[in-house]
């Protein structure tokens, strides 16, 4: 399926990019998967997004787990614990 | 309700009259958020926010909902700004008018507590030693969970 994902702040910063478009492959269904699937492209992703670092996710503009599943359209976002007020 | 992320200053006198009025409201409670010269020891210089523009609104509007289920309140103003900002600006103003202090209070501050944590935004800091990111503190985290307990 198709994804919209986008990057905020120093996650933003580190992968040097903010949006991109995904073609998803079958076995990444939930936005945990998702994480761990960008986590695998390596370099400055893998450090960015490994399992120890906070970060946080949005599906289609509401907060979610991990366990969050997954449909084609949907618009991710990925950020580090936010900072408002 | 009415919300606004917006670039611009605003006067906090003009909003809270606003709140009040209305002949039925008894209290007005209101925070202003303002840039701090100095944050871990360093002077800060500028303090510049991003937000998420599309959730930013939505996350805001649901948490004056779940304050809304809470306490009867008769209204709420809520503005958080965005771009770069300098010591002594106002960063962000919330205002909530209703028949009594108690519930006014507290509708206040659980808005904050809630915002600090779960509304898309986030600081950069220009120091002396550089641009840094502001990290989340744990504080912030400790005061919106003392509302999950329902310690209101």
């Amino acid at each position: 399926m198709n994804v919209d994902i986008l990057y905020f702040a120093s996650l933003r910063e580190a992968l040097g990019r903010e949006k991109e478009a995904a073609e998803l492959p079958e076995t990444v269904r939930t936005v945990g998967e998702l994480r761990l699937w960008l986590a695998g492209r390596g370099g400055a992703w893998a450090a960015a997004l490994a399992p120890e670092r906070a970060v946080r996710a949005a599906r289609n503009h509401t907060m979610v787990q991990p366990a969050e599943p997954l449909q084609a359209g949907d618009e991710v976002a990925f950020f580090p614990p936010v900072t408002g007020g | 309700m009415s919300i606004s992320v917006q670039t611009s200053d605003f006067d906090a006198g003009a909003e809270i009259a606003a709140l009040r009025a209305d002949p039925s409201v008894g209290a007005v409670v209101s925070f202003v958020g303002t840039v701090r010269d100095i944050n871990e020891g360093d002077s800060v210089s500028t303090l510049t926010l991003e937000h998420y523009p599309g959730m930013t609104e939505k996350a805001l509007a649901d948490i004056v909902r779940q304050a809304r289920e809470r306490w009867t309140l008769h209204a709420v103003r809520v503005i958080h700004r965005v771009g770069t900002l300098r010591a002594l600006d106002q960063i962000v103003f919330v205002g909530v008018a209703g028949r009594h202090r108690g519930t006014c209070f507290a509708a206040c501050e659980f808005i904050m507590d809630y915002l600090k944590t779960q509304a898309p935004f986030w600081k950069k800091e220009a120091t002396g030693q550089g641009d840094r990111w502001v990290e989340a503190r744990d504080s912030d985290d400790e005061a919106a969970r003392r509302w999950e307990a329902g310690q209101d």
